[in-house]
């Protein structure tokens, strides 16, 4: 049971003002956002932030940052279940970076330009799904809370790119453990990062960062990825992102940042990209030198080659001189990890990948209910194949900004064609509307998720501010301090101070 | 139409491939799909390039 999480970073757009500035408009977003949570909301702690450290065991110097800014260093204490004291600071909230936590345990806020929505630590392929649509429901009926209060409205696309060179993040996490060295982890997991597009992949029009050339790709995000390795997430993005902020027990854990997954709106893409990477993790962290075969001689360029191949033939070079393609490298790391499913739900993945797998190396179009890539390019595909004629047999070329406009369209909340179309009942569910709706409020009940989650909805006028590793309490005390309940330990839902606050 | 690559075009070697996906294979759910494609392809008469024009983005993570 690995504890992972989702972060959603969505496109903003307000429909009849293009240029309205969007940080703006993120930033009323929240302020929506914390309207429609009524009182169950709490301010971010930024108490125990650590963005310098870098998993391979390096920081990057505190460039220009005075003492005074840096409020994360008082704060760290490996004992667990401590409560230390703070002093008051001043309440003072930047307006550009606002947040909501919210009683489902997720972070809802401004990142950069965007609003983004920090799913809470949940253990699971099925409630990473729940989760993340949550999310996509919160977003939701921010925008509809923005509409009445704001008087304007506001649209939200949950994709990767603008088709212009922007690009902005879809990532994943996943709690490893520490003793794995990074460098082995990062080598091993290589492989499959590059190669899980086959099944992660949302799709997309367009070749080239800016779309400059005319196509179709299966990943959002491939064209974006140009380095093996690196702490950037905004520019030169590696495959593997070596930020080392474990948001728990430094000594035990990291938090392996994933930022080279796509926005996803199909619920097998999501319940595939956490659930097989938490098995390849597994596999990494015991040492399985199986592994090694798989190893790229070149991953960069392959995330672009594998993205491009949509007919999956494409032979990849390994470093052992070999080549395979990525439909080849994702069976042999689904028979490595069969040994590694230690619960009905890692068996309910392993079932799932092997028959997306064989769906996508047979007809392709029989895994159009699974794989948002191919339901998009089957989609497209129609639209083109509508248009043709004589003189155009093949219908609209791939330039034609009608098939930019509905590449874009696909994945706008709400009413989008992705949604449209499991509304037609032609994509698979692996979470009913019933789950996803309860979980907007209610938090995972098996992480520390519970505790954020659950003190914020029901004593919220207890919580100055919530963190992924600290809950800061403003309570009537003798000392007159704020008390700061550390939450190091991302798999316990049980703390004694937060379940007799919650519970009374 | 499984027989493309990046660029739309038909892969040389398509047609002696036994195991070549059927368009056909996609047709168990073609009315609902019908329906849906005419309405997308309705509403990108209109604005198709503007839409796309005015969706710009700013970088993030």
């Amino acid at each position: 049971m690995r504890v992972v999480g989702i972060e959603t970073e969505y496109g903003i757009v307000d429909p009849d003002e293009p240029r309205a500035n969007p940080i703006l408009m993120s930033s009323r977003l929240v302020t929506a956002c914390r309207a429609w949570a009524g009182e169950a909301t709490s301010r971010w702690d930024y108490g125990g932030e650590d963005p310098l450290q870098d998993q391979r065991g390096f920081r990057r110097s505190r460039l220009g940052a005075s003492e005074d800014l840096l409020t994360d260093a008082s704060e760290f204490d490996a004992a667990e279940g401590r409560v230390t004291l703070r002093r008051r600071r001043g309440s003072w909230e930047d307006p550009a970076h606002l947040n909501a936590v919210l009683a489902n345990g997720a972070r809802f806020y401004v990142d950069h330009a965007h609003p983004e929505y920090s799913g809470p630590e949940v253990t699971g392929a099925h409630d990473a799904v729940v989760w993340d649509r949550a999310g996509d429901a919160v977003a939701l009926a921010s925008a509809a809370r923005y509409a009445e209060d704001e008087g304007s409205r506001v649209e939200l696309y949950k994709n990767n790119v603008d088709g212009k060179g922007a690009s902005y993040g879809t990532h994943e996490n996943f709690l490893v453990d520490r003793a794995v060295a990074f460098d082995d982890l990062a080598r091993r997991l290589t492989p499959h990062l590059v190669t899980r597009q086959v099944y992660t992949g949302a799709g997309r029009v367009g070749l080239g960062q800016f779309g400059e050339e005319p196509g179709f790709q299966m990943s959002q995000r491939a064209d974006y990825m140009e380095a093996e390795i690196g702490l950037e997430t905004t520019l030169r993005r590696p495959i593997v992102n070596t930020r080392d902020e474990p948001h728990a027990a430094r000594d035990r854990y990291r938090r392996l940042h994933v930022i080279i997954g796509d926005a996803n709106l199909f619920d097998v893409a999501t319940f595939l990209k956490i659930g097989t990477t938490s098995l390849v993790l597994s596999a990494i962290e015991a040492d399985d030198e199986r592994l090694d075969a798989l190893e790229l001689a070149t991953p960069v360029e392959d995330v672009q080659t594998v993205s491009r191949d949509l007919q999956l033939r494409a032979r990849l070079e390994l470093a052992s001189g070999e080549s395979a393609t990525a439909l080849e490298i994702q069976r042999a790391l689904l028979e490595i990890c069969r040994s590694y499913a230690t619960d009905a739900g890692d068996a309910a993945v392993l079932a799932r990948w092997e028959g997306v797998l064989e769906r996508l190396g047979g007809d392709l179009f029989s895994a159009a209910r699974e794989v948002e890539w191919v339901a998009k390019l089957q989609l497209l595909g129609r639209l083109r194949a509508r248009h043709a004629s004589e003189g155009h047999p093949d219908g609209l070329p791939w330039d034609d900004a009608r098939l930019a406009a509905m590449d874009l369209q696909w994945s706008r909340l709400g009413d989008g064609w992705a949604t449209r179309l499991a509304d037609a009942g032609q994509v698979e569910r692996l979470a009913s509307d019933d789950e996803v709706a309860a979980a907007t409020t209610r938090a995972p009940q098996d992480t520390r998720a519970r505790l954020r989650g659950g003190i914020v909805a029901a004593r919220p006028d207890l919580v100055d501010a919530a963190g992924w590793s600290t809950v800061v309490l403003d309570r009537e005390t003798d000392h007159g301090h704020l008390e700061v309940v550390h939450l190091d330990e991302p798999a316990a839902a049980r703390h004694p101070l937060l379940d007799a606050l919650i519970g009374g | 139409m499984a027989q493309l690559n990046a660029q739309g075009q038909p892969y040389e070697d398509d047609a002696p491939e036994p195991e070549a996906p059927a368009p056909a294979a996609a047709t168990a759910s073609t009315d609902a799909l019908d329906d849906l494609l005419a309405e997308i392809d309705g509403s990108l008469q209109v604005n198709a390039e503007q839409f796309v024009r005015s969706f710009v983005q700013k970088g993030g993570q």
